[in-house]
């Protein structure tokens, strides 16, 4: 009983969140109340006992991403401009793929049931081998790191592509010479001949 | 920069425990919540603590950006490195059974040093975006 009252509570707050959000067209504070959003999602995983999952939610979404926005906003602007036409299509676009949503959780299985199909593919093994298979007490991490280790090194290598990326768009040196002026690795090419 | 004394001093007093509190989820992820993915955020967030603080000069002057670059190859490098390991003592790739006589110890063995490789990628590669952002709007 008061477990359900703290996950609604917990839900509602982050529906004001993600309203708040929507409406807000200061981006400091947009920013602000997504990392709100992430610790809320952060306690409601703890609520569902997927504490590595809540524990990444506060690291990543609460904590380095709030950075990594204020770095944006930083460089750009904290203002959002306002849009010049009447967003209808998008608007219809979002409330049909949310009532899609609605209407397929009416197909899943409830919460925490133990007949659900996720508890007899795989999991059984995992559940009762593990302890003997690969002796970790953790059974998240000896799922992440032993049985999908395939799976755990695309995501390193995701991680690694990520980093590549924004090296490769942020971190090129500007070229452009200023009027009257030489290009600098033009000289350094002339210098090193 | 506006000098944040106060900030500053706490910052200075916080960060060796953010690191050690990093380490601790990075080798106790195997007993309890956490991971390699995990630990390197919470030791990118050190730095970036220290650099916004303090300045990026004075960050770079600990972690030179280029030093960063190769930890962002090298955490990747020894995560694949530990599956041609497995190979080479005669297993599948990313086995862990083969890399030690017991195939439990091996599976610890194993999962230590990938979960080393992902702690040492995810810090690299965070810490090096915000070397990038920070580093964009100044020149």
């Amino acid at each position: 009983m008061l477990v359900s009252v703290v996950d609604i509570i917990l839900l509602a707050f982050l529906v004001v969140t993600a309203l708040a959000i929507v409406r807000l067209r200061n981006l400091f504070g947009v920013v602000m109340l997504s990392g709100i959003y992430s610790l809320l999602m952060a306690v409601i995983f703890t609520l569902l006992d997927a504490v590595d999952v809540a524990f990444t939610e506060a690291a990543v979404g609460a904590g380095v991403s709030t950075v990594l926005m204020l770095g944006t906003l930083s460089l750009t602007t904290n203002q959002e401009k306002v849009p010049t036409h009447r967003p209808i299509v998008p608007l219809i676009v979002v409330l049909v793929t949310g009532a899609t949503l609605i209407y397929a959780t009416t197909g899943m299985p409830r919460l925490g049931d133990p007949d659900a199909p996720i508890h007899h593919h795989v999991a059984p093994r995992y559940v009762n081998e593990s302890g003997t298979e690969v002796g970790v007490p953790n059974i998240v991490t000896s799922v992440l790191a032993s049985y999908r280790s395939y799976d755990t090194l695309g995501e390193v290598t995701v991680i690694f592509t990520a980093g590549i990326g924004v090296m490769m768009v942020l971190g090129r040196r500007r070229t452009k010479p200023k009027p009257g002026e030489k290009r600098a690795d033009s000289e350094q090419a002339g210098g090193a001949a | 920069m506006i000098h944040h004394l106060i900030p500053r001093v706490v910052v200075k007093l916080l960060i060796p425990f953010i690191l050690l509190f990093g380490l601790y989820v990075q080798f106790h992820g195997d007993f309890g919540p956490g991971g390699g993915f995990q630990a390197g955020v919470i030791f990118a967030s050190a730095f970036i603590l220290y650099a916004m603080l303090f300045g990026v000069d004075h960050a770079q002057r600990v972690f030179p950006a280029g030093f960063i670059s190769l930890f962002v190859a090298g955490g990747l490098i020894l995560y694949a490195g530990v599956g041609f390991a497995g190979i080479a003592l005669g297993g599948n790739y990313l086995d862990y059974n083969v890399l030690a006589h017991d195939p439990v110890h091996g599976q610890h063995r194993g999962i230590l040093w990938i979960e080393l490789g992902v702690g040492i990628t995810v810090a690299a590669v965070i810490v090096k975006i915000f070397y990038m952002f920070s580093g964009r709007g100044r020149d």
